[in-house]
């Protein structure tokens, strides 16, 4: 049986964030840490296969430089400079709502690609003598406690430790194996996702232009290309990505518009259902839930990600602080205290998210109306738009050691 | 009579280390009966970690930096204090008059898998064999026994020379019996009714005098003051109710 502090479960972005900031060598008193994952995150970010890209907040990016990534994925970092929000139901002119400019001081968010935030995670983790992975594992008996926790491998081998990070996605068969509910709503629409590129420079600009049914998102990433999330409804996605090569950019340029030249479309489009789901609880006996084994929102904001990252950190200052003091990483009253600050920041996020989807993504003739007047006159009101901004940097609200540039 | 008459995991059956094993459980639930002390845990933990460290010249980042230390918990009850210190690395030697309290915190030692030496008797039967430590905790035992003079000369001669002393307690003051008694027992119901007697609250002044009486100098103070709206214990320079010393034997 092998021992260690904790072992994380799932090998994700979330997950090896998690080894980071638990067990990296970045931190002040490293602890040792298993990573368990069913496929390989090594080989995975070799292949090209997902497509997905994600706004770091500002305190994203600077949680990066508190786990050691940040000079992997500098490089990769398109700073949003503007973002630009547009009414486009049928038929309207994109008419603008709604302009953010960050020319001065720090622009709120940068985009990358998840596979390259990925590497540059596997990378620290590779230079850390305290971390572990376990690679095309799964877990076939969970026990929690009370003294310990043991997780037992498909293989047989078993792990034990004082505390269980469940970060294996929606799925989280930890947070089901310790009877965790989610609670929530499936949207009607799925999110297609692609990479294109584009004859003309974006100019760091990010464009959501909101349709009957979602959003439809320009992102830019570095070079002269964008990441797309185009939402529509379940049937429709998929039937928009069964089309011909051809006729599948036909219909990307006439969503995309003409505004930055020639398209070409960079990477095979993937289907991803939407929802919203919260966790009755981030934490049970000797586990704690982190990133979407928590919850998951609609990513119309790209809040997502920077939602389990925050996870991450706050069980890391959680954690780290219990282990300066010879506590019990795993004891309840430790777990409680990651429990209490996530859960309110993580439901007002979601509710937000969700009102926001709620507001634009409908063909309402009145809504349509508030939205417009709402929108234009938060374009005006100063206040309205910085504490827009604040929360879109992921600054609002206290803050871990992690998401202030601290080592944990 | 102390160490040989303590009884150990092997002598309990399982039908025993499954009671102690409950009431363990009860020791270590932080909103159970012994809720209190969990909430006052970490300002411990941190004030006692931060004075050690100092005094030996530790790294309080190592994992382990009370390595080759010996403590001595008085008091030491399911083992709150004990099992943090051994985690950090110390050699512990937990002491309580409680055989239940005992047996408790070896059942929860043994579910964290520590090494904790722990003895059914008093401070007093402990110093009648010699035994000295480098690091004793008093915490919150003081203002519960029947002679507190004799009960601090017990306790110092079991430090070694250049050794530290912590003791924790409440102080004797008009505010420390309405909120320690009135408030804690009688309006928030934190403690059982009778937990404490004021009158044998000590001030830091009697400590401190007693304390040098026996070689040992008080280094430093700070007092823990509960703060509502976060609901923790937090250190703080009233030392009018609860309150924290650090001495050090010549």
């Amino acid at each position: 049986m092998e021992k260690f502090d904790a072992v994380v479960l799932g090998g994700g972005l979330n997950g090896l964030a998690t080894a980071l900031a638990l067990g990296g060598r970045k931190c002040r008193t490293p602890l040792n840490v298993a990573v368990v994952d069913r496929g390989d995150p090594v080989q995975l970010v070799r292949s090209q296969d997902d497509t997905r890209a994600s706004a770091l907040t500002y305190a994203t990016q600077e949680m990066m430089g508190g786990l050691g990534t940040r000079d992997g994925i500098a490089p990769h970092l398109q700073p949003m400079q503007s973002i630009v929000v547009s009414d486009a139901k049928a038929g309207a002119a994109r008419d603008t709502l709604l302009s953010f400019l960050f020319a001065e001081g720090k622009p709120p968010a940068a985009m990358i690609e998840n596979v390259v935030l990925m590497r540059a995670l596997l990378a620290e983790i590779a230079q850390s003598s305290t971390i572990k992975i376990f690679a095309h594992e799964t877990v076939g008996n969970f026990n929690f406690g009370p003294g310990k926790a043991v997780v037992e491998l498909a293989n047989g081998q078993k792990l034990k430790a004082d505390l269980i990070i469940g970060a294996e996605g929606r799925a989280s068969p930890s947070r089901v194996a310790a009877g965790i509910k989610m609670d929530g709503w499936d949207y009607p629409n799925s999110a297609i996702t692609l990479s294109v590129g584009h004859e003309m420079p974006h100019g760091g600009r990010a464009e959501e232009h909101f349709t009957e049914h979602g959003v439809f998102a320009i992102l830019p990433l570095t070079g002269n290309r964008s990441s797309i999330v185009w939402t529509e409804p379940h049937v429709k996605a998929h039937e928009i990505c069964g089309l011909t090569e051809l006729e599948f950019k036909a219909l990307l340029e006439r969503q995309f518009g003409a505004h930055l030249g020639a398209l070409s479309v960079l990477s095979k489009p993937q289907v991803h259902p939407l929802a919203m789901q919260l966790c009755g609880s981030f934490t049970a006996t000797r586990l704690a839930l982190v990133g979407d084994a928590a919850h998951v929102v609609h990513p119309l904001a790209g809040l997502g990600l920077n939602l389990g990252f925050k996870d991450v950190a706050a069980l890391s200052d959680c954690v780290m602080a219990a282990a300066s003091s010879g506590e019990d990483i795993g004891a309840s009253a430790v777990l409680d205290s990651y429990n209490r600050w996530r859960r309110f920041d993580t439901f007002t996020t979601a509710m937000m998210i969700d009102g926001l989807h709620r507001l634009f993504a409908n063909n309402d003739a009145s809504l349509r109306l508030v939205r417009r007047a709402g929108l234009r006159f938060a374009d005006k009101a100063g206040a309205m738009k910085a504490a827009f901004a604040k929360e879109a940097a992921g600054t609002a609200g206290s803050l871990p050691r992690l998401m202030r540039g601290l080592a944990a | 009579m102390i160490s040989d008459s303590s009884p150990t995991l092997s002598s309990l059956d399982a039908a025993e280390v499954e009671k102690f094993s409950k009431l363990a459980a009860v020791w270590w639930d932080p909103k159970g009966k012994m809720g209190v002390l969990h909430k006052f845990n970490p300002v411990r933990l941190v004030w006692i970690k931060e004075q050690v460290c100092a005094r030996f010249g530790l790294d309080p980042l190592l994992r382990e930096p009370f390595k080759g230390l010996r403590f001595l918990d008085i008091g030491c009850g399911g083992g709150l204090l004990c099992e943090p210190m051994a985690r950090l690395g110390a050699t512990v030697v937990g002491v309580d008059p409680s055989e239940k309290n005992i047996r408790t915190a070896q059942v929860h030692a043994a579910e964290m898998e520590l090494a904790i030496d722990y003895r059914v008797g008093k401070a007093e039967d402990l110093a009648d064999t010699g035994e000295q430590f480098d690091v004793i905790l008093n915490m919150e035992v003081i203002e519960h026994v029947g002679m507190p003079q004799f009960f601090v000369k017990s306790c110092c001669a079991m430090i070694k020379p250049g050794g530290l002393m912590f003791v924790a307690t409440l102080n004797r003051t008009l505010k420390s019996f309405g909120l320690a008694i009135i408030g804690a027992e009688y309006v928030l119901g934190w403690l059982p009714k009778g937990t404490h007697n004021w009158e044998k609250f000590i001030k830091p002044e009697e400590l401190r005098e007693w304390l040098s009486g026996n070689g040992v100098t008080l280094k430093a103070e700070c007092g823990v003051t509960y703060h509502p709206l976060a609901n923790e214990w937090r250190k703080a320079k009233d030392i009018d109710v609860n309150y924290m010393v650090v001495a050090q034997k010549s």
